[in-house]
């Protein structure tokens, strides 16, 4: 049933019909309103049984979703940003009990400075942790990956993060068609764990494991990452034989058969860039775009697949390794490796910075004509920068660079305030 | 392949795998220490061994493994002086057990419960000869009857019990319980010949054909002192008086009575004259309490009956109706010396209780028997220097309690034994005494001694009716329970509880535990905690 | 109160079991048949407290449960030594996350039972004094305000032992660790930091918080038991000597724990609902030096250049507890000779 729907209240919605036995919720913007949604559906009974617990904190979100999953019970929490940050430890630790938890995580920016808007930034920094890392480009394929999110977490034993742009998708009002009890219920069978904290067949599970044991445990977790590699296309096969709606999959390929330039992205930003890719169509430039649903697994082979027929390649992407560049470009050219594919990394929309049509197409045109650098940053403000390096340069005692910067940018309004 | 994820998740216990004994460098190891109260027991009595069984309530148990050692518990806990208790490690935690009391409640279950002492042995073929019916003689017939000996026991005296009987007033020993203990031995199957005085041992053994003798003769002879006296003075010896008392004979004694000495049979008379009927019974000693050889308990209950001290006095003179006394005064060294100060004291009778001495006109015809200082000389095993001849109880050089006699009555039938089958006597090691120090006295619960209760005293003054009353159960219980156990393990589940390793393996009730050394660390928390000092850490040999 | 006092010579009321004591009145430890909770094989150091401490607790709370235990573990010594690959010591169903997350895990373990109606099956949360007071405090006192139903047990050997001896919040002042070394003026750990748990945990007014040590079993196994019986969060905390931290003979783990109480620094009691219902009275009053004297993380205060300025401070902190709770028996004067009824 197709509704115009908040982006969080339709994975709040899509969630509850999963049936999460234990929800643990602690409030960092902009995940708020899914975890105030399903919170409210459990406290008037319509999830239920359903444990909804708030916790002080962000790390103590997921170590009670380790104690629920290890007891067997189906478990979800959302985080963002800092929060996740502030949990990385049971993050990981999940991912190495191999507990199928699954957690949305509301893109955002990491501070300092501090920054509630959307990049990718705090996915990137539990990429190595061991989770299933899918990427929705719409908020219905955001609410279509938690269901199918379930089943791969569930199916492999490992826990899987659903990633959506904070506030670009979760306080977006889009038609989002909602799923039915039934079918959710006929997609997803109820949590069968591996293994179970269960008084009558006791067992001790989280042992120490030393250099004699670790290397293999560590490989058999990217086994099992392999193997949903294989799972991530076959279940949203089965997801779209029951519902007729394509999502999720390792990548989605758009206007890419006969593409010489092909823009390689993640998320929301997918949609302006097809945009972009329309126009340039239109002038006559053979481009195309792959969006990475499934960023960890990394499909290696499937975007070498896509990519490989390309001359150039252009990974945009929401964040990046400071002092290096490109984190998604990184992987992607790892999967190019031989072939004669250009990369270029394109860094953008950091913090919320709007990635318009407009700076798209001009960055697709200068693509066309040999013009980008290998590294570039959309839309940066050469100015404000140049001005902060004079500053530092000029006195070791310049100040903070993101005050300095606001104050930069923001002269007029300053000078309104004071 | 296991479904569980590899590494991370274990199947529960596996860690007995893991042979931690391996780091030990000392082992714990359970030993039976000696507890102190059976090593101070003239009669070697395994106390500790009977109050256990006393302390489950089995009080049938707890008396029969008693009287494997002294057939007369009902005797020895009313006249025993109970060394055992001096030694016992729980003076130093609030008061000693009260082993005696307890054993009295014992000895007189078992009259009450007619419980029988273990059947005479099968015969051997030897025949002893024991002289004197006292609890040395006794003792050793007991003993000698169970390996099996035959026996003959003589006295001069006309009823069983030397000086048990004829020494030791009814109010402390009342006579019922005497004569039943006794015919509980002689039930075992024993030639008594009474009123029979052996005048020459070599030829009453000869003639007997006997293997083997024990002399028992005792210390039936009251010392005498020179005092001036006048004609009509009436003086007469503690142990003629006693004896007198027993046989129903007592001598008329007159209204003030003076006894001269400080041993327990100066209180022993002057108990019994107040019973007599004196109104005044004076006891003088020349030295002070703290000398007095005496048992404090004796001399508080004679000072309850109204019996007086003089300290630090002398009789010097004795006349019809009054006695002259010096005072004396402790010198440097802590004897008695004159002060020239001196007391006249009303007198009818005096009393002599300086001590015994023992009778050995019997061995005067053989001279082979060596004697000093008036008494028998014997060897460890209680031989004398004619084999054959074993002496024991006031006779040779020893303490002379009823209870030393008992012990020598038993060692005396061991030496028999042996030498009469023709074997060495087995020396028993002895095991390493429980100390204090071995002790962990912290699991012990606070528990005050439970006193004997004792007659009223206005019930005492003219009769022999026995003074100190027995333990009820209920009280016996809780006295055997207040036993430590010393040096010997009674099952408490310590080492079993504390033991961080689980590797002390608990077999079940009276078997005790084990340690398992596949797991033992060495830790030592099972010895520290012990309560009884009954592990010990050994060193272990790499 | 409690505690049923067994009035049983000779040694009934403190020994781990006696051979005459009815089996209801016997410790959990003394029965042959006993969980075994952690089992033997692990590898706790000789003579290890916490080790003791946590087959007393849990096998006490197995009884309690009939063996229906769920136990979540944070790092730390108790952990590493009982589960190294590929062995662990465990016969109860066990997990262990993080070290600073025990109470939240917990927490989700006894959500999940209770969204699956398995009320029978009870939680327990365990770790040492670093996961409880410190690394593990938010998580703990997160627990505690929901009043999540899940028993925590802290493990205090008073420092993080595992690590190498280092100071935690619950490391006595004077102390020496690696972090607190025998140099300067105030040698050892400051005075004047550190947290009372025990309070803390009362602030929350959880149903039932408690303090034992190793040293009575029968004190420790009746907070167990009286602990299961409540909903809700509950907070254990018992005193488990560490030789190696403590520099305490190996043997003499128990009596440390045992002078701890007795010299009034380990206050041993327990509260319902924020209010203190029991104390268990000291039994020898000892002085604060004969507990320290066994230590050589005090053996600064002694010898050479004694301290006694220190150990003095250190009675003070004595004194103030047995103050605080009341843990001298009131002298009243017990007649000597005069018993007429005991029991046996």
């Amino acid at each position: 049933m197709l509704e115009q729907i908040e982006g969080s209240r339709a994975v709040a919605e899509t969630v509850a019909l999963c049936r999460p036995e234990v929800v643990c919720a602690y409030p960092i913007s902009p995940q708020t309103h899914i975890i105030e949604a399903v919170g409210a559906m459990v406290k008037e009974g319509r999830l239920s049984p359903c444990e909804f617990i708030n916790v002080e904190s962000e790390f103590a979100a997921m170590s009670v979703a380790i104690g629920a999953s290890a007891t067997g019970a189906r478990s979800y929490t959302a985080t963002a940003s800092q929060g996740l940050l502030f949990m990385i430890e049971a993050v990981y630790n999940a991912a190495g009990l191999g507990l199928p938890i699954v957690m949305t995580l509301a893109n955002r920016a990491i501070g300092a400075p501090i920054n509630i808007w959307n990049d990718h930034s705090d996915a990137m920094a539990v990429r190595d942790s061991g989770w299933v890392q899918l990427f929705a480009e719409t908020n219905q394929e955001a609410a279509d990956l938690h269901v199918q999110a379930f089943r791969l977490a569930e199916e492999l034993s490992v826990p899987v993060m659903v990633c959506m742009d904070g506030f670009i998708l979760t306080h977006a009002v889009e038609g989002v068609d909602l799923l039915e009890q039934s079918t959710v219920d006929s997609f997803l069978p109820p949590y069968d764990p591996r293994q179970v904290l269960d008084v009558q067949n006791p067992v001790s599970i989280g042992a120490m494991v030393g250099p004699e044991a670790f290397e293999e445990v560590r490989y058999l977790a990217h086994l099992r990452q392999l193997e949903a590699l294989e799972r991530i296309p076959s279940i949203a096969d089965a997801f779209e034989d029951l519902t007729g709606r394509r999502s999720g999959g390792l990548i989605h390929s758009y206007r890419t058969e006969d593409a010489t330039t092909i823009v390689v992205a993640m998320g929301s930003v997918l949609g302006t860039i097809k945009d972009a890719v329309d126009i340039r169509r239109e002038a006559g430039e053979a481009i195309g775009v792959v969006g990475i649903t499934s960023f960890r697994p990394f499909p290696s082979a499937a975007v070498r697949a896509a990519l490989e027929h390309a001359e150039q390649v252009v990974v945009l992407e929401k964040a990046f390794s400071i002092g290096h560049g490109g984190i998604l470009a990184t992987d992607v050219a790892m999967a190019l490796r031989g072939t004669d594919c250009e990369i270029h990394e394109v860094v953008a929309g950091l913090g919320g910075r709007p990635i318009t049509r407009q700076s798209l197409e001009g960055l697709f045109y200068r693509v066309g004509r040999g013009e980008l650098d290998s590294l570039l940053f959309l839309d940066l403000d050469a100015d404000v920068v140049n001005r902060e390096v004079e500053r530092m340069r000029a006195s070791r005692h310049s100040g903070p660079s993101a005050e300095n910067v606001l104050r930069d940018l923001g002269e007029p309004r300053v000078g309104q305030v004071s | 392949m296991n479904k569980r994820p590899f590494a991370i998740t274990l199947d529960v216990g596996s860690s007995r795998a893991n042979h931690t004994g391996s780091w030990r460098v000392e082992r714990p190891v359970y030993v039976e220490r000696l507890p102190p109260c059976n090593d101070a027991c003239p009669a070697g009595e395994n106390i500790q061994g009977w109050l256990y069984e006393a302390e489950s309530g089995d009080y049938a148990a707890a008396w029969h493994a008693l009287v494997q050692e002294n057939p007369f518990p009902a005797i020895m806990g009313r006249i025993c002086f109970h060394p055992c208790e001096t030694a016992c490690n729980r003076v130093k935690v609030d008061e000693a057990v009260g082993i005696n009391a307890v054993e009295r409640f014992l000895g007189d279950y078992g009259l009450a419960h007619r419980l029988s002492l273990p059947p005479a042995g099968p015969p051997s073929g030897h025949r002893v000869l024991v002289v004197g019916a006292g609890p040395a003689g006794l003792s050793a017939t007991y003993h000698l009857r169970r390996m099996g000996h035959e026996v003959r026991l003589v006295d001069s005296a006309a009823q069983l019990g030397g000086m048990m009987r004829y020494g030791i007033p009814a109010y402390r020993l009342p006579r019922d319980v005497l004569d039943a203990e006794i015919a509980r031995v002689i039930a075992m199957g024993v030639d008594v010949q009474l009123n029979h005085n052996v005048e020459d041992i070599a030829r009453e053994r000869d003639e007997g054909g006997f293997d083997a003798v024990f002399l028992a003769v005792g210390a039936q002879l009251g010392k005498r002192v020179d005092i001036p006296a006048g004609d009509s003075a009436k003086i007469l010896d503690a142990v003629s008086f006693l004896h007198r008392v027993a046989e129903d004979d007592a001598p008329m004694l007159g209204r003030r009575v003076v006894v001269y000495g400080g041993g327990d049979t100066a209180l022993d008379a002057a108990r019994t004259a107040r019973r007599l009927g004196a109104t005044e019974a004076v006891i003088v000693y020349r030295r002070t309490q703290e000398q007095m050889p005496a048992h404090g308990e004796e001399l508080e209950q004679a000072l309850g009956e109204g019996v007086t001290m003089r300290w630090l006095s002398t009789i010097n003179q004795v006349d019809n109706d009054t006695i002259m006394i010096e005072k004396m005064r402790l010198n440097d060294e802590g004897f008695p010396e004159s002060t020239g100060e001196f007391e006249q004291l009303g007198a009818d009778a005096v009393v002599l209780a300086l001590g015994q001495e023992t009778d050995l006109s019997l061995l005067e015809t053989d001279g082979r028997v060596r004697v000093r200082d008036g008494v028998v000389q014997v060897e460890p095993d209680l031989m004398t220097s004619v084999r054959g001849v074993f002496a024991g109880g006031d006779a040779v050089p020893a303490n002379r309690t009823a209870t030393v006699a008992v012990g020598h009555g038993k060692k005396a039938a061991r030496g028999i034994d042996a030498y009469v089958r023709g074997v060495a006597l087995e020396s028993r090691a002895k095991h390493e005494l429980a100390t204090f120090e071995h002790l962990n006295t912290w699991y012990y619960s606070d528990a005050e001694r439970t006193q004997r209760p004792e007659l009223e005293k206005v019930r005492r003054q003219d009769n022999f009716e026995e003074v100190v009353l027995g333990l009820t159960e209920r009280n016996a219980l809780f006295e055997a329970r207040r036993c430590m156990s010393c040096g010997n393990c009674f099952e408490c589940d310590n080492c079993f509880g504390v033991c961080p390793d689980n590797a002390v393996m608990k077999l079940g009730a009276n078997a005790k535990y084990e340690i398992d050394y596949d797991f033992c660390k060495g830790c030592g928390i099972c010895a520290h905690e012990c309560p009884c000092g009954a592990i010990t850490m050994v060193p272990e040999l790499i | 109160m409690t505690k049923r006092p067994i009035h049983f010579y000779q040694v009934g009321s403190f020994a781990v079991g006696n051979r005459l004591l009815s089996d209801g009145d016997r410790t959990v430890q003394s029965d042959a048949a006993r969980t075994n909770s952690i089992d033997s094989g692990h590898r706790a150091c000789q003579g290890c407290g916490e080790a003791l401490g946590a087959r007393y607790a849990l096998d006490a709370a197995m009884r309690a449960t009939r063996n229906r235990v769920v136990a979540v573990n944070a790092t730390g010594c108790l952990e590493v030594f009982s589960t190294p690959y590929p062995e662990t010591s465990w016969h109860i169903p066990w997990l262990h996350s993080l070290f600073g997350n025990a109470p939240a895990v917990a927490t989700g373990v006894a959500a999940a039972l209770r969204v699956k109606g398995r009320d029978d099956v009870r939680v327990i949360s365990q770790a040492g004094d670093g996961g409880t007071v410190d690394i593990g405090f938010g998580t703990l006192s997160g627990m505690f305000e929901r009043n999540d139903d899940v028993l925590f047990i802290c493990y205090d050997n008073e420092g993080y032992m595992n690590t190498g001896v280092q100071r935690s919040a619950a490391t006595p002042p004077a102390a020496r660790t690696a972090t607190t070394e025998v140099v300067g003026p105030q040698p050892g750990n400051t005075f004047g930091q550190g947290k009372d748990l025990p309070r803390i945990a009362m602030a929350h007014d959880v149903a039932y918080v408690a303090t034992a040590t190793v040293a009575d079993l029968h004190d420790l196994e009746a907070k167990v038991e009286r602990a299961m019986s409540f909903r809700g969060a509950r907070y254990l905390h018992i005193l488990v000597p560490c030789p190696l931290g403590w520099g305490s003979a190996s043997n003499e783990t128990i009596h440390v724990a045992r002078l701890a109480k007795e010299t009034g620094l380990f206050p041993v009691f327990e509260a319902e609902y924020g209010v203190v219902t029991s104390v268990s009275k000291i039994r020898r009053l000892t002085p604060v030096q004969e507990y320290l004297m066994l230590q050589r993380r005090f053996a600064h205060l002694f010898g050479k250049n004694p301290r006694p300025d220190i150990v003095t401070h250190l009675q003070e902190m004595a004194n103030r507890n047995i103050e605080r709770y009341g843990l001298l028996e009131d002298e009243v004067a017990r007649p000597r000779h005069a018993r007429t009824e005991v029991q046996v």
